[in-house]
């Protein structure tokens, strides 16, 4: 007999449903308005002159769109974040996991978890403020707003992620494998190195990945700090200008319908494929990671 | 049995993401667009709020393309604008059946700015250019200390940067080495806080923290703008879909009124003839 209890759980069971249905909806809507809006940038320029065009000149007649000085801009901020983030995340994160004892590690997770809480434009605020004009002096550059600015301030953001992630695969490399490496006479520190770090190899990969997707799609903060010279990035110490940045600077003023207007969207798809490929390779490793432990 | 379930599942969800939308006051107003227009705006809504309790006045910043583009699908009654509207927008408007009357309610005057402790005390049109395009990279080339100049510039498709490009640039590419800030704001800090830096703003953005400098000759301020002798100015329109109306009309009105433009010169921009 069909209860009023089961007509109840059934709506609500369905309603669950529909809710999930729409962050496909959304997901699915996002991906075709970008490419929708993207594609027409190709109706005036040819694939080539838009990904290895070495100017960003949109506005400047006849316009020139070209990614390379953005998409490098990006990707050295980005890389300067991780080789930042991943040494000191993981580090922490084999600190708390192995190290430390359980009163120290609580605190310790605490603190980690409250910078993830810090909105990126205080990072950007307190980078214009305080870290751009202290590394001005002391390195002596015309000016503090760099791609080492940037990136100082990216692995602030992307530590907590990779720290916990890794915490997190450490953490669960079953017990039989440490205890196998004592049994043959290994130390603690060779233990740790040789054995439970290569074991949470895809744990720890999975939180690299996803860090490097926080620091890809960083907006605020690079904008206010990276300096947003268009550029081909030299050094470091050099100004530089990441797509994101871009996007944000250029879209309140441009003709809606215009060809900037359409390269901006184009250079929003190439981040969201980069993004996309990201996460998909940060949720096959993890997949394999939940797959080979415990 | 499973149809009816759904269908009622379908309901609640619909219900329960309506959300019912306020109604608002009588006198509704959305003024949105450039934000070098936006403290204008913002000091005299203030004020006409405050004279009509009846008037509900929002403003936004966005840019003046943003302006535009909303006017132009309807989401806001007056846009601001830093530039006179471009073709395409110009199209863009006929093509959905808006007819753009831009109303002036202010003049403006962009002042090339460097840092207080330069010694610069005021550069031709031609030698601005040269910095900008990279042609000139040290200040000891004009005079100065022997200092790297840092460029700071603005997004390319800002209003600000529109009317230096047309006056200053005259067509020439502004060099990649340039950097771009995103609003008046930040211009200002960064070159108060960077001994190269040569930048430019609004007039109503230049404090005691960084140093105006004279362009060919002429101090920028309120007296050189209002009677042209300044060469890098500019007006500030407000577009409206067709004549003003209304709110709107009152608002321009109240702008152009003695009191309103008083509250202009106080926001630092130069009132009308």
């Amino acid at each position: 007999m069909k209860s009023k209890q089961y007509l109840k759980e059934k709506i609500i069971k369905n309603v669950f449903f529909l809710s999930s249905l729409t962050s496909i909806f959304f997901l699915l809507g996002i991906s075709f308005i970008l490419f929708k809006e993207g594609l027409p940038l190709f109706r005036e320029i040819d694939l080539k002159s838009f990904f290895w065009g070495k100017s960003w000149y949109p506005t400047y007649s006849p316009p020139e769109f070209g990614l390379l000085p953005l998409i490098l801009g990006t990707l050295w901020v980005t890389l300067g974040a991780l080789i930042i983030a991943v040494p000191l995340g993981v580090s922490a994160a084999i600190y708390i996991s192995e190290l430390a004892t359980p009163k120290t590690k609580n605190y310790l997770k605490l603190i980690i978890e409250m910078l993830t809480g810090v909105p990126s434009v205080i990072y950007g605020f307190l980078g214009i403020v305080v870290l751009a004009p202290w590394l001005q002096n002391l390195l002596n550059l015309p000016i503090g707003l760099c791609a080492l600015t940037a990136s100082l301030l990216l692995a602030l953001m992307a530590i907590p992620t990779i720290a916990s992630l890794s915490e997190e695969a450490l953490f669960s490399v079953s017990k039989e494998y440490k205890e196998a490496s004592y049994a043959l006479g290994a130390t603690r520190w060779e233990t740790i190195i040789k054995v439970t770090v290569p074991a949470a190899f895809s744990g720890i990969s999975t939180a690299v990945l996803l860090g490097m997707g926080r620091v890809i799609g960083e907006t605020m903060t690079v904008l206010m700090v990276a300096g947003g010279a268009a550029i081909i990035p030299h050094s470091f110490l050099q100004p530089v200008r990441t797509i994101t940045a871009t996007i944000a600077l250029e879209m309140g003023e441009t003709v809606v319908g215009s060809v900037h207007y359409y390269a901006l969207f184009a250079i929003a798809c190439v981040l969201f494929i980069i993004s996309l490929a990201l996460n998909l390779s940060a949720d096959y490793f993890l997949y394999k990671f939940r797959r080979t432990s415990r | 049995m499973k149809r009816i379930t759904l269908i009622l599942s379908i309901a609640c969800t619909i219900l329960t993401l309506m959300v019912p939308v306020s109604q608002g006051a009588e006198k509704q107003l959305v003024v949105q667009g450039s934000t070098t227009v936006l403290p204008i705006a913002q000091a005299a809504a203030e004020v006409f709020m405050q004279n009509d309790p009846q008037a509900d006045i929002s403003i936004r910043g966005g840019g003046s393309g943003n302006g535009v583009a909303a006017l132009i699908d309807g989401t806001c009654d007056i846009a601001d604008s830093s530039r006179p509207m471009k073709d395409k927008e110009i199209l863009l408007c006929q093509g959905k059946g808006i007819s753009p009357v831009p109303q002036i309610i202010a003049m403006d005057g962009i002042a090339v700015i460097v840092h207080s402790s330069n010694p610069i005390q005021g550069l031709t049109i031609e030698q601005i250019r040269d910095i900008y395009i990279g042609k000139i990279t040290n200040w000891k080339e004009l005079g100065g200390e022997d200092q790297k100049i840092v460029i700071v510039s603005r997004d390319t498709s800002s209003g600000t940067y529109e009317i230096f490009e047309t006056i200053v640039l005259q067509g020439k590419k502004v060099s990649p080495d340039s950097l771009s800030q995103a609003s008046n704001q930040v211009v200002a800090t960064l070159i108060s806080t960077t001994k190269g830096a040569i930048g430019y703003v609004g007039l109503g953005y230049i404090s005691s923290t960084v140093k105006a400098i004279d362009v060919n000759e002429v101090t920028p301020s309120e007296e050189t703008v209002a009677n042209g002798t300044y060469p890098i100015s500019r007006p500030l329109f407000m577009y409206t879909n067709g004549a003003p109306q209304g709110t709107a009309k009152d608002f321009i009105q109240f702008i152009w009124s003695p009191e309103g433009q008083k509250i202009v010169e106080e926001q630092g921009f130069v009132p009308l003839p």
